[in-house]
């Protein structure tokens, strides 16, 4: 059971870990604004440093908060609706 | 008719209806054996046209083998093997062989080069797939195999009608690329029929009620087969059909919004279906070369990490008997392999480099980008971070890990499944991560000449970022997306609760005529008959009992002046009887001579 351990070892470290993936998206926005060619993008807009990185942020928060306000709006309901 | 061409699904059929004669001890290598037969079979067909069979009028076309119909023959016959691997233990015959007879029809449409034979292996899928669904022998699996069957059925029929009335005209029933954009009512019908079975909205409320029923391995064989074989007749029938574009778009969005409210991870994993064909479809209304290479990849890829994703789903329902997100969590310990290929599956979903999403749905959007629709761009990936979000976020994070302590039983249940589900998935993951890593293996395969490189510095960081970010936008949200114990009303609300008011409605008139026959009854039958009852009771009462009474008393107030004149003295009573019989005969003798 080597991966139990691997991943109870990463659990651990929960701290570590959580800062060392900040540290890649910091990275990321780093090379995307100094060394990726934007030469194949297909907008302006997309010009932008880190353009995808808020897109996918604001994206992702927008669909939570849309898709749970639309299931609260009265989609959502008791498991047993359909039961006789 | 030419020489024997050797039908995939031929193989599959019989192999399938031999099942209950195979002795127990070499099943298994049977159930492993015909579908690898089928795959050879599949990958040593020859581009052409074979198995024309005149019938009646109709010639019917089994075996048209061109690049389109290749990929799709042999992702569907590889997919046969894994899944049938993944539910090689299950020891009723009658599942295999619905699963096989749905695969030789999903097979056969492939392949069909006519609208006819197209349409017969359309409907075998849908009546041995229902199977799969009622297998689960669960009370609700009744009426959702029921509702799916009539959902289909009503698809079919949609589809027969379009048929009859497009061959009618063009004379011919071959199945062609349609006239897309001067579509005919019959050409709609058709793409009614096709949507239905791609769970194109508004005719997908089908797809998460039968997936999410199914047993845990009849899932795995329905969410590659039925969607794709639709996606493929799309590819066929209506590339360039402009209407596919907004509505793959929907779809794709509809998926994602659906999957955030979902407590079921089955369920959720269906919606994420709708959503990825929803990729396809587009790709398919965009109908350029690179769309339509993109949509067959996307399906290629989509039926590997799909199938393999609901393996992961499907061995945590196997063995926990548990696919709420409300009734699981930290699961880790107990099925951390599992966890591993469901994790692959939904980085491949998710499109992130290296796996299979990422070589294959890009090509979708870099079409939409390229035709400057990029509204459709950006849309698909938005889409995108809501797959990631869901698939390679949420599944994973609230069944392995989360804060919920599931039951204890659930817990004491949980452990890795069989070797041979493990061994599927582990194949599945492998195809998965390979597809990604290894382009030219898909690419090649594709109908179309591949002008495409999705490894490119710039679409690396995209797609990344957008990823990673969206990550970042799941842990500080948590809270928000904590699962909830509900279900969420989709279309399918109008037949469920709508087949309930048309019974009410049936029902009412029925009991208003019913109440007033009861009433008419009353007025015109029981009333006169009550009426006539009583007269019938006076009568009886009055004149019969009267009579009767009557007599009676008569005779006792005779007998009474009988006794008063009887005083018991015989020589009175003599004389008296005399005098009587005087006057009598004194009176016979003045009446006769008179």
């Amino acid at each position: 059971m080597k991966l139990v351990q691997f991943i109870e070892f990463l659990r651990d470290r929960l701290k570590t870990v959580v800062r060392i993936c900040f540290g890649l998206l910091a990275l990321l926005i780093l090379v995307d604004a100094f060394l990726v060619d934007k030469g194949t993008a297909h907008t302006r807009i997309e010009h932008l440093p880190a353009f995808w990185s808020i897109f996918g942020f604001l994206g992702c928060v927008v669909i939570i908060i849309a898709s749970k306000w639309f299931g609260h709006a009265g989609i959502m309901t008791r498991e047993d609706y359909y039961d006789e | 008719m030419n020489s024997f061409w050797l039908h995939p699904s031929l193989i599959l059929i019989l192999g399938a209806l031999l099942i209950p004669l195979v002795p127990a001890r070499v099943k298994k290598a049977y159930l492993l054996l015909i579908p690898a037969l089928v795959f050879a079979r599949t990958i040593s067909l020859g581009i052409g046209v074979f198995g024309h069979v005149e019938f009646l009028d109709w010639g019917l076309v089994f075996g048209r083998v061109d690049k389109l119909s290749l990929i799709f023959g042999y992702i569907m016959s590889l997919m046969c093997i894994l899944a049938t691997l993944y539910g090689l233990h299950v020891k009723e015959n009658t599942q295999h062989i619905a699963a096989w007879i749905y695969v030789a029809g999903s097979i056969g449409a492939i392949y069909a080069g006519d609208f006819i034979t197209l349409f017969l292996f359309w409907e075998v899928m849908a009546f041995s797939s229902v199977f799969l669904i009622w297998f689960r022998r669960r009370p609700e699996s009744l009426s959702a195999g029921l509702r799916y069957l009539l959902v289909h059925v009503a698809g079919g029929l949609a589809l027969l009608a379009g048929i009859v009335l497009h061959c009618r005209t063009q004379g011919s029933w071959s199945f062609n690329a349609l006239d897309v954009h001067n579509p005919t009512p019959a050409i709609y019908l058709i793409l009614i029929g096709f949507m239905l079975n791609a769970a194109v909205p508004p005719f997908h409320a089908w797809l998460p009620d039968a997936y999410g029923e199914a047993t845990f391995n009849g899932s795995v064989f329905m969410c590659a087969f039925t969607t794709k074989t639709a996606v493929y007749a799309l590819c066929r029938g209506f590339a360039g059909m402009e209407i596919l574009v907004p509505l793959g778009v929907i779809m794709a969005l509809y998926g994602v919004v659906y999957a955030v409210l979902e407590n079921d991870c089955r369920r959720l994993l269906a919606y994420h279906i709708i959503s990825q064909v929803g990729y396809m479809v587009a790709g398919v209304g965009l109908g350029t070369a690179m769309a339509i290479n993109g949509a067959c990849a996307h399906a290629f890829a989509h039926i590997l990490y799909k199938g393999l994703l609901f393996m992961g789903c499907g061995a945590v329902l196997h063995m926990t008997g548990e696919s709420k997100f409300t009734e699981l969590g930290g699961l880790w310990k107990k099925m951390p392999w599992t966890f591993v290929f469901t994790l692959i599956g939904g980085l491949s979903i998710s499109a992130f480099p290296l796996f299979s999403g990422f070589v294959s749905k890009s090509m979708i959007v870099a079409a939409g980008f390229e035709e400057h629709k990029y509204w459709v761009g950006f849309l698909l990936l938005l889409a995108s971070a809501g797959t990631f979000l869901h698939t390679g976020l949420k599944v994973p994070y609230f069944i392995w890990f989360g804060k919920n302590q599931p039951k204890a039983e659930v817990l004491n249940r949980a452990a890795e499944p069989p070797a041979n589900m493990m061994a599927a998935m582990g194949i599945a993951a492998a195809l998965c991560i390979f597809i990604g890593c290894y382009t030219p293996y898909l690419y090649k395969m594709l109908p179309f000449p591949v002008d495409y490189q999705p490894y490119t510095a710039y679409h690396i960081s995209e797609t990344l970022q957008i990823l990673l970010f969206t990550g970042v936008g799941f842990f500080l949200l948590l809270a928000k997306l904590k699962p909830e114990p509900k279900i969420s009303l989709d279309l399918d609300w109008f037949y469920r609760k709508g087949g309930r008011a048309f019974l009410w409605i049936a029902r009412k008139p029925i009991q208003a005529t019913d109440t007033i026959v009861g009433e008419l009854y009353r007025f015109a039958g029981l009333v006169p008959l009550m009426k006539t009852a009583r007269l019938a009771a006076l009568f009886d009462n009055g004149v019969i009992d009267g009579m009767v009474d009557g007599l009676a008393q008569t005779i006792r107030g005779l007998s009474r002046r009988l006794r008063f004149a009887q005083r018991g003295q015989m020589q009175e009573n003599l004389a008296f009887a005399f005098a009587v019989a005087a006057l009598l005969i004194v009176a016979f003798v003045i009446y006769s001579y008179r």
